[in-house]
């Protein structure tokens, strides 16, 4: 790659990668890593919607969509949480700071933060699917996102992976209300134990007037969604961030086709009503 | 007994329970104290009492050579524990131990299931309130057992 296609990250040529440097990298609880970039003098940053995803070129091996977890702070803006799970996501993490990587996008559609402008907020996530999440309590943080009332409900398999477990507070301190839930645990653990779900009828929100954003292992957004259906948030008004396997990330290639749409298009975020009938179809 | 009939009455478990089954099953009830770490069930024994808990919050458990001491829910001021005393072989299959200060009613178990064998429209109106939290369990360890956050490696 040369530098005359290092000028902005994604805006003309979506499929040109920019090259960033690894600032700094560090190993969060629960086997992922957060990797933060620094692009060389004279490229932009775009910024991103909280929400949305980048796709990271670990050079001569891969590509993968990787959600953005930074803010809207400068030294945020390219900051992402990883998980190694095949060859692509497994060489960014053994990435050391000064490595390079290529960068595309932000691409798809993120979080609807307008709508929980004036309403109460219910957030719902689960393992890994905190780090796309991390940007909306980012904002709601640094007050570009005002929301009535946010409650978070976070689950995790165990106490021992809990993912940005430092930032929990703050968000508290922000006023968002933090209910945490593991599946299992041994030792001092003194929160609760048992599925994310169970805490819904815990949250001190309005159901009339809020909005629910979800991101997790797909099982538990589905029991998640069904949940606070069930409780009384229509469906129209919760959202989801669904995963496909992705390549081109701006809806040609069709691998991450789900129904009529394209996850790296439409989506990652979705309206529950949208697309529930294949949300509950099997192999889509 | 009015005393425990209006706690029961109040009890989230119990709502739509008709006033007149809340003061016969009042009669194998008491109210209970139970401090933080207390083993209020032990796995194997008989389920001789079960019990609604208003106030605290207690954890399930069970143990293995590995993994020592596990808690795999914890209950709450909405709950139940020692459903064992449902259905035969009427034998406790966890333990239960109070993570803070529990306030409860306990019931004794053959009595109330003299009661239900004597009325069986007590014993229906009861299973329609134990029957939706016994399958919500069943659908929370099946998701469990599928292990939604796992974190290997490849
Ligand atoms: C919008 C979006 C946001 C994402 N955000 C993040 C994020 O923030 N952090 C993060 O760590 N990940 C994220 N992911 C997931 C990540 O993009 C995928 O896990 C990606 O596939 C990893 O690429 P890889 O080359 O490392 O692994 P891959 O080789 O793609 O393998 C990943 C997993 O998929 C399995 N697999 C691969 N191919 C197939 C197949 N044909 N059939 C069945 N199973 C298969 C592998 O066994 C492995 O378990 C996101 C995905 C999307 C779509």
């Amino acid at each position: 790659m040369t530098t005359a296609h290092a000028k902005t990250i994604f805006t003309s040529e979506p499929f040109i990668p920019s090259w960033a440097k690894v600032a700094s990298i560090y190993a969060e609880m629960g086997n992922a890593w957060t990797l933060q970039f620094e692009v060389p003098e004279g490229q932009d940053v775009p910024t991103f919607q909280p929400g949305q995803f980048a796709m990271l070129y670990a050079f001569g091996i891969g590509e993968a969509a990787i959600s953005h977890s930074g803010s809207a702070a400068p030294r945020e803006s390219l900051r992402f949480t990883i998980r190694p799970t095949g060859a692509t996501t497994c060489a960014l993490t053994r990435l050391s700071v000064g490595d390079t990587v290529g960068i595309r996008g932000p691409f798809g559609r993120g979080w609807p933060l307008e709508q929980a402008q004036d309403r109460d907020l219910i957030i719902m996530a689960g393992g890994l699917g905190l780090a796309p999440i991390r940007p909306v309590l980012k904002n709601i943080q640094m007050a570009r996102t005002s929301p009535r009332r946010t409650a978070l409900i976070y689950g995790a398999r165990q106490p021992e992976h809990i993912l940005y477990r430092d930032e929990f507070d703050d968000w508290a301190a922000s006023g968002v209300e933090v209910h945490q839930i593991v599946d299992r645990a041994t030792g001092a653990w003194d929160g609760a134990v048992g599925l994310v779900t169970h805490l819904v009828p815990k949250v001190s929100l309005d159901f009339e007037n809020m909005v629910a954003f979800l991101c997790g292992p797909e099982v538990m957004m589905r029991f998640s969604a069904i949940a606070l259906e069930d409780a009384g948030l229509p469906a129209e008004r919760i959202w989801l961030s669904m995963e496909r396997n992705m390549k081109c990330a701006i809806g040609h290639c069709g691998h991450c086709q789900f129904g009529p749409a394209f996850v790296c298009k439409e989506g990652p975020v979705f309206r529950f009503d949208q697309i529930r009938t294949n949300l509950f179809c099997k192999e889509i | 007994m009015s005393g425990i009939t209006d706690l029961l009455s109040v009890h989230p478990v119990l709502q739509g329970l008709a006033p007149a089954f809340l003061n016969h099953i009042a009669e194998c009830a008491h109210q209970r104290e139970i401090p933080a770490g207390t083993q209020i069930l032990t796995e194997g024994d008989t389920a001789s009492h079960f019990f609604l808990i208003r106030t605290g919050k207690v954890a399930l458990q069970t143990s293995s050579p590995s993994t020592k001491v596990e808690t795999f829910q914890t209950l709450g001021g909405s709950d139940f524990i020692g459903v064992s005393w449902l259905a035969p072989p009427y034998r406790l299959a966890f333990d239960a131990v109070a993570m803070t200060d529990v306030s409860a009613i306990m019931f004794d178990a053959r009595c109330l299931r003299a009661k239900c064998e004597n009325d069986h429209a007590l014993g229906y109106a009861l299973m329609q309130v134990f029957v939706p939290a016994i399958i919500e369990r069943l659908k929370c360890a099946r998701l469990k057992a599928l292990d939604l956050y796992a974190v290997t490696n490849p």
